[in-house]
């Protein structure tokens, strides 16, 4: 055999065949016989002939020959690669271990950008794209009535028209609720020492079987159950199924503990069951709130209470919500408030409206998820954008050894792969630590339970998760891998071996294309900067609202009383005394200026009765609010520093007075405009009931929303459905928290622990989501700008580096340093300038697009407008300092002489 | 074609294409021309069927290839044995020759063999 022939370089040029090399093979093969046959006497005809009958089937021979080549062909082809592959991994790492500052710093930035990613991923995940926690949870639809501004009252029903509705609907499997008045701390579990609070929801008998909710231990409640005997009144044994979390808490995970009884409210409860981990009431039905127990909600109790429970529903397999609406429109007309009073049937009608109960829970966060995976998008962007300036940077540096590479025969393909390999790696390593990194805040997120957030504990990494993950990973590599890749292959070699001294890169054109990407870098980082400036004003805002109460200084506990006696009359009679001696002891305390009572505070769960209607005007059905009431004692205005004009409750407003009452000034405005409120009367059931003052509107519902009517009655003839102790002292609440315990105690030993909490925390809890929702773009945002500035700076400073010589020359010719530092300020400015131009244009677009999630803040919002152009201008004025400080210390000569 | 030539045995073509490229590379053709000289035509050889044993040798990595230029300037593929190939013919040799060996001494038997002993 000889060296390969020079036809052989070419053969194969577009590739390996192997089809043609066995048929080469075979032809050879005849030919040589054929030849030998002829120098053997026969005539070539013959000889052919001969030579093709010896060799037997020659075209089963060939396709045995194209299969084994093919297999054999992709096995290499494999092989190859696989060789390439592993050369490249290791090539790889030498290379970046050889520059470990580029590759921290890329890393960094990649772990930053795709573990925010990953971890918003799954919040979106959780709160919008996964079903609720629940089997078939998108039959489950959640049936209340078109918002309205009388609070929970008004969005629930009776257990009258809960049971025609479950009756006469042909829509659902199974129809259910809980109590929607339920506070929280509203049991106490005794029988082992001091009584401990704990959070008991009644539910409807069917509730976790129409949910799909399993337990743990123990079973479900039965039917007979749910008709049965309630913890409230104490006939017969009552029972509770408790949740899983205040199982382990409070009981310790026992094992046992199904058939057991505990004691609740002095009353011996036997616990049914334990339920199944999964399932998190707060979670789901109560955001930032947590449910320890679950007990029957007897219906015939509540019979006469008016509109007690929400409704759930479960639709029928292939009922759709439409369906299921047309459904209680058609018996809406039937259902009755309460049987007994005929002229209550239809009252609901309209006000029976299923949607789906995932729409219920997260509908309204749907437009902050989406700007919040918009922002971390952008994030990932810039990240990504810096990354390919950092490539490119690098590439540019590298540009030689690329260029010897290629003249040493590496394709370009080769040399592409070989940067795409890279940006893989480094984007890998960022996945990797992102993911790391998104594990500890989703961990963190899972248990900030005061965040009413809804689904939060439910968060968690899944395999979505890191499929997201991976695929972001994977995609950025490529795109901004391919970027400088392409760059790189597509340049001249010849030029760049030529190219000598210091700094010596891809010249001019590939500074243009740095530039294009600092000036997007810098725009995305200002829609970023806006956005975070106008959620950042609104969220200001919102703390700036008048609450109409004043939260600081205050603080409020659950007191716990006995007014047990057979008529309203006697209640009343006994409840007095009580809460005098309560506020007179607490308000004994040192340090404590105001203290009162009333049943329900400000921003929690609220509840109307009826209408009262001014004396001596007629008003249409209709035409007057139903308000909030609030049941208070004398001082409860000052406690909780409500404005007052006229005079507050005293403790002679006694049972036996006249009656009287508060209302608040958006009533006033609505039944008296422009007259003196106060000394008007208003009728409730032919009784007339004095207006004695009014208050300044508070925020009941939600510190955003608008303010609806609001009365207030005393403690001594209206009944209270619970005492909210409220103190207002200048001494800190974890100060005063165990001398009112402790008087609360002295007067009734059955006060459990309760937390004593700043009110503070009520309103913190009510702007909760708003403020998560702000300090993470404004995270983003940040991050942003610091991505950005690493950015100006890549490329200033590169910039500097490569004109080392220029501006030696310029120096040596009498340029001064000062004019030197002002050039490379200026060519700083100028991508800035065209970053921040084009970047306001986007931010407006997007402030648009986010003016629902804005509260009392205009899209166009000025000085969120001009904080952004003054941060990024100082930002890169302070990223190009550093090179311009470089540059004007140039020395000429050496500079010079270097090259 | 003599019929009265042996029966090629399957199985017994490998181990003679390894054979004849212990000497250096051949192209197929060479092959089957050792093959047939040195058995002094005893195998009845459809010449083709020696090609797809020589790829399934190569495709097990017994044997190497390359195209190079035969005697007569024609572009031929050449095989060659691979250190792997090499191991293989050493020890199917030693097989072939230890089971040649049993057969010979079988055949050259004049007489029954006494009964062995059972105790």
């Amino acid at each position: 055999m000889s060296s390969t022939p020079f036809w052989r370089r070419y053969a194969r040029f577009f590739g390996p065949d192997p089809s043609q090399d066995v048929k080469d093979e075979l032809a050879f093969h005849i030919e040589a016989k054929t030849d030998d046959l002829i120098r053997q006497g026969l005539t070539p005809d013959a000889a052919r002939k001969e030579a093709e009958r010896q060799f037997g089937d020659l075209r089963s021979v060939q396709r045995i020959g194209q299969r084994i080549g093919e297999k054999t062909e992709r096995r290499t082809r494999l092989g190859d690669y696989w060789t390439d592959f592993l050369h490249d991994i290791r090539y790889t790492f030498r290379t970046l271990g050889r520059d470990p500052g580029f590759a921290v710093i890329s890393i960094l930035i990649l772990t930053l950008a795709i573990g925010a990613n990953i971890a918003v991923f799954s919040v979106v995940n959780t709160l919008l794209l996964r079903p609720l926690p629940f089997p078939h949870a998108n039959e489950l639809v959640w049936i209340s009535p078109p918002p309205t501004d009388c609070g929970w009252s008004c969005s629930t029903y009776s257990a009258d028209a809960y049971e025609e509705f479950r009756d006469q609907s042909r829509a659902y499997q199974g129809v259910t609720g809980y109590e929607a008045f339920t506070t929280p701390e509203n049991f106490r579990l005794t029988g082992h020492g001091d009584p401990v609070p704990a959070t008991g929801i009644e539910v409807i008998g069917n509730f976790f079987q129409v949910l799909g909710v399993q337990p743990a231990l123990g079973r479900l409640f039965t039917p007979e159950e749910a008709r049965g005997p309630s913890v409230q009144d104490s006939t017969g044994t009552p029972v509770t199924i408790l949740s899983n979390a205040y199982w382990r808490r409070q009981f310790h995970s026992d094992p046992n503990i199904v058939g057991k009884a505990i004691e609740l409210n002095d009353t011996p409860v036997t616990v049914v069951g334990v339920l199944a981990d999964s399932f998190d009431y707060g979670a789901v039905f109560a955001p930032g709130a947590k449910a320890d127990l679950f007990v029957p909600l007897n219906l015939e109790q509540e019979r006469m209470w008016g509109n007690i429970t929400t409704l759930i529903g479960r639709l029928k397999p292939g009922v759709t919500v439409a369906q299921a609406l047309d459904d209680a429109n058609r018996v809406a007309p039937d259902i009755y408030f309460n049987v007994k009073y005929p002229q209550s049937r239809g009252r609901y009608k309209g006000d029976l409206v299923p949607v789906p109960l995932k729409d219920y829970v997260t509908g309204k966060l749907h437009r902050s998820l989406i700007a919040l995976w918009l922002a971390v998008g952008a994030i990932l962007l810039i990240a990504g954008v810096n990354l390919s300036n950092l490539l490119l940077a690098r590439a540019s540096a590298r540009a030689k050894e690329f260029a010897v590479r290629g003249a040493l025969g590496a394709g370009r393909g080769r040399i592409v792969r070989q940067l795409l390999m890279e940006s893989l790696v480094l984007s890998g390593a960022g996945a990797l630590f992102g993911l790391g990194m998104a594990l500890v805040i989703i961990r963190w997120l899972a248990h900030q339970g005061s965040v009413a957030l809804p689904l939060l504990s439910a968060l968690r990494i899944d395999g979505q998760a890191l499929g997201w993950t991976v695929s972001i990973a994977i995609l950025t590599a490529l795109i901004f891998g391919l970027l400088p890749g392409l760059r790189i292959a597509g340049g001249n070699l010849q030029t760049v071996l030529k190219d000598s001294g210091a700094g010596a890169g891809l010249g001019r054109h590939h500074e243009r294309v740095r530039s294009v990407l600092v000036i997007t870098e810098i725009a995305l980082a200002c829609v970023l900067l806006v956005s975070a400036g106008l959620l950042l004003r609104s969220f200001y805002k919102v703390l700036e609202v008048d609450l109409g109460f004043r939260p600081d200084q205050a603080s409020s506990m659950i007191m716990w009383y006995d007014e047990n006696a057979p008529t309203p009359e006697a209640r009343e009679a006994k409840r007095a005394p009580i809460f005098q001696n309560v506020l007179a002891h607490v308000g004994a305390l040192p340090g404590v200026e105001a203290v009162g009572i009333s049943d329900y505070l400000p921003l929690g769960p609220n509840r109307s009765w009826d209408t009262p209607i001014p004396k001596g005007k007629v008003f249409a059905p209709g035409e007057l609010p139903e308000p909030l009431v609030y049941v208070i004692s004398p001082g409860f205005m000052r406690a909780m520093g409500i404005g007052l004009h006229g005079r507050d409750f005293t403790w002679s407003d006694g049972p036996n007075g006249e009656r009287v009452m508060i209302i608040n000034a958006s009533m006033a405005r609505l039944f008296w405009p422009g007259e003196e409120p106060v000394g008007k009367i208003l009728m409730r059931d032919q009784t007339e009931w004095h207006v004695i003052g009014v208050v300044d509107d508070v925020h009941e519902e939600s510190v955003e929303g608008s303010i609806g009517a609001q009365v207030y009655y005393s403690c001594l003839q209206q009944q209270p459905s619970r005492a909210q102790l409220v103190v207002r002292s200048s001494l800190p609440s974890a100060t005063l928290a165990p001398s009112v315990l402790r008087t609360l105690r002295e007067m009734n030993p059955e006060q459990p622990a309760v937390e004593f909490r700043p009110i503070r925390t009520i309103v913190d809890h009510a702007v909760s989501p708003r403020r998560f929702f702000m300090l993470l773009v404004t995270a983003f945002a940040t991050l942003g700008l610091l991505l950005a500035t690493l950015g100006i700076y890549g490329v200033i400073s590169y910039s500097v580096t490569r004109q080392t010589s220029e501006i030696g020359v310029r120096m040596a010719l009498g340029a001064t340093a000062g004019r030197v530092q002002l050039q490379v300020l200026a060519s700083t400015l100028r991508l800035t300038v065209i970053g921040i131009a084009l970047g306001t244009l986007f931010a407006i677009v997007v402030g648009r697009s986010i003016a629902s999630l804005l509260f009392a803040t205009s899209p166009w919002d000025f000085p969120s407008y001009v904080g952004m152009i003054l941060a990024l201008l100082l930002v890169a004025i302070a990223s190009g300092y550093v090179p311009a400080r470089r540059a004007s210390s140039i020395n000429p000569m050496v500079a010079l002489r270097n090259n | 074609m003599d019929t009265s030539k042996l029966e090629f045995l399957r199985g017994t073509l490998d181990v003679l294409i390894l054979k004849a490229l212990v000497w250096g590379p051949l192209h197929g053709y060479a092959v089957t021309n050792f093959i047939r000289r040195q058995s002094d035509d005893a195998f009845l050889l459809e010449e083709g069927t020696l090609y797809p044993a020589l790829w399934r040798l190569e495709s097990k990595g017994l044997l190497g290839s390359e195209w190079g230029l035969s005697e007569n300037n024609r572009k031929a593929k050449f095989y060659r044995l691979t250190p792997e190939g090499r191991r293989q013919l050493r020890y199917e040799v030693k097989t072939w020759q230890a089971y040649a060996a049993a057969v010979a001494k079988v055949l050259a038997a004049t007489q029954l063999p006494e009964p062995e002993e059972v105790r």
